[in-house]
């Protein structure tokens, strides 16, 4: 079945609603909510703080640790074992690597910066919804940044090539792409990239340009966010 | 907790004052939000003051237990993640928390609230089970009766899922829900010096000398009791304590329906 209308009837372009929120969590040094569609994010930050274990110390800077968790009714069908798993280990890793370019901790030897997404409900895109929670909470705790780190998914079903796809999308009988995006907006760089499925080179090409171009509207978005927080020199 | 602290902690609870200026028996605010998240089918957040816990209700169908072949089951769990306190370290869940689960699981079970018979869909062979699970958000005190507010509310907000030759569509949602008229509600009453109170903040359960969880019903009977730290208690102690719990829990139910 060809692929010609979106089943949410959304453009190829066109992301789905975005609310985002800093300083949602009281406890912590720096908090955010971001939510895409029906996909939400939290996002703490704890630190800088005493790492444990030692070993992983580094006399030269600061250690990023992200832990990324779906609490266990947050899935479409089945609970969700709480606790690791390699799926959450995985994403945890890349979520590292994708904020870790904008973050500077050489003021914080020997300590570390613990960065806990936990999302209670997903609709696809939750890595992508959690790095973009991360960063405003980051922004949110005071650390040093170069810069915001965006992240979306581009991807294609059947032949529409498209952004943001819901799960209704990915999981739809077609070939399907799923490309899940960070990028640092002031110098274009892509700090994360994964693909899964199957796409050409060229619908490749288009699925990126396509996703770049929506990053706009979250970096927007992100910005907003934390500029609510401080408006009018309150908390 | 530092001992010149503790003691000015005792002198003002004994002038009948509390440090953020409530009676002893008084619960900070609470906020109940039903329905908050889409992939379960029952939600909700609670708030109680400062501190906030999410539940959220998965029902999946499974095969009852051999001595219980006509019920259903009912599992409950209390994630103290490490976003709601910096105390709290992620990996197996901790003694602390791992409590928590059975005494919001225990004021459930044991006040026979959920009818586990209208559980039972195939006897012998299979059954509803019912998750509770509830994640710590933010932690300002009294994580426990937060949990368990949350844990009755999501349940109340349960819708059963469209079942389709022995699978379960969760994309389609019936009428159905779970009847919790019994309403078990647990408030913990905490002893510090001679002096009891509820709904502690941060400060007040690190000078806690003694706590008991009381869950009560609708009808004030209890359903469950559970005593926690260090201290010992009297007799007579326990009496106040269950009175004090007895009480708040009516007054707490007036707020939830």
């Amino acid at each position: 079945m060809a692929y010609k209308k979106r089943l949410d009837g959304r453009k190829p372009g066109e992301l789905r609603p975005i609310t985002a929120k800093a300083g949602v969590i009281d406890r912590a040094d720096g908090s955010a909510y971001f939510k895409i569609g029906n996909t939400a994010a939290y996002a703490t930050v704890y630190g800088p703080r005493e790492l444990h274990p030692r070993f992983l110390r580094n006399p030269k800077k600061g250690l990023l640790r992200c832990e990324y968790r779906m609490m266990p009714f947050s899935g479409m069908g089945d609970r969700v074992r709480p606790g690791y798993n390699r799926r959450s280990k995985e994403i945890s890793m890349v979520t590292e690597k994708a904020l870790s370019p904008v973050v500077d901790l050489s003021d914080f030897p020997n300590s570390v910066v613990d960065v806990f997404i936990d999302l209670p409900e997903t609709d696809a895109g939750s890595r992508c919804a959690g790095i973009c929670a991360a960063s405003i909470a980051l922004a949110d705790a005071g650390i040093p940044m170069k810069d915001l780190v965006v992240a979306l998914a581009a991807g294609k079903v059947d032949d529409m090539v498209l952004v943001d796809p819901n799960y209704d999308e990915e999981a739809y009988d077609a070939e399907v792409a799923d490309i899940p995006i960070a990028v640092i907006p002031s110098t274009n760089e892509i700090s994360l990239l994964q693909m899964d499925g199957i796409i050409k080179k060229t619908d490749l090409k288009k699925a990126m340009k396509l996703g770049l171009k929506a990053t706009d509207k979250i970096y927007k978005i992100q910005r907003a966010a934390l500029k609510d927080k401080y408006k009018g020199g309150k908390k | 907790m530092n001992k010149d602290l503790k003691a000015h902690m005792i002198e003002v609870l004994k002038q009948g004052k509390r440090f953020d200026n409530r009676k002893h028996d008084e619960f900070r605010d609470i906020k109940i939000e039903k329905g908050v998240v889409k992939t379960a089918e029952g939600s909700a957040r609670v708030s109680v003051g400062g501190t906030t816990v999410l539940a959220g209700i998965k029902l999946s169908i499974g095969s009852p237990y051999p001595d219980r072949p006509e019920e259903g089951t009912i599992i409950t769990n209390v994630e103290l993640s490490p976003m709601a306190n910096p105390e709290f370290e992620s990996g197996r869940p901790g003694i602390d928390s791992v409590e928590m689960s059975r005494v919001v699981d225990r004021g459930i079970r044991e006040s026979k609230a959920i009818d586990l018979k209208g559980l039972g869909i195939d006897k012998g062979e299979s059954c509803w089970l019912v998750n509770i699970d509830v994640v710590a958000i933010n932690d300002e005190g009294n994580i426990k009766d937060a949990a368990s507010l949350a844990a009755l509310a999501a349940l109340t907000d349960t819708k059963f899922p469209e079942v389709k030759d022995g699978t379960i569509n969760y994309k389609k949602k019936t009428k159905k829900g779970l009847d919790l008229s019994k309403q078990p509600i647990s408030v913990t009453v905490l002893k510090i010096g001679d002096d009891f109170i509820v709904d502690p903040t941060i400060q007040e359960e690190r000078a806690i000398d003694a706590r008991l969880t009381v869950s009560t019903l609708k009808n004030k009977s209890i359903c469950a009791l559970q005593k926690g730290e260090e201290s010992p208690l009297s007799f007579d102690d326990v009496q106040k304590m269950v009175d004090l719990g007895v009480k708040t829990g009516a007054k707490i139910r007036k707020k939830v329906k």
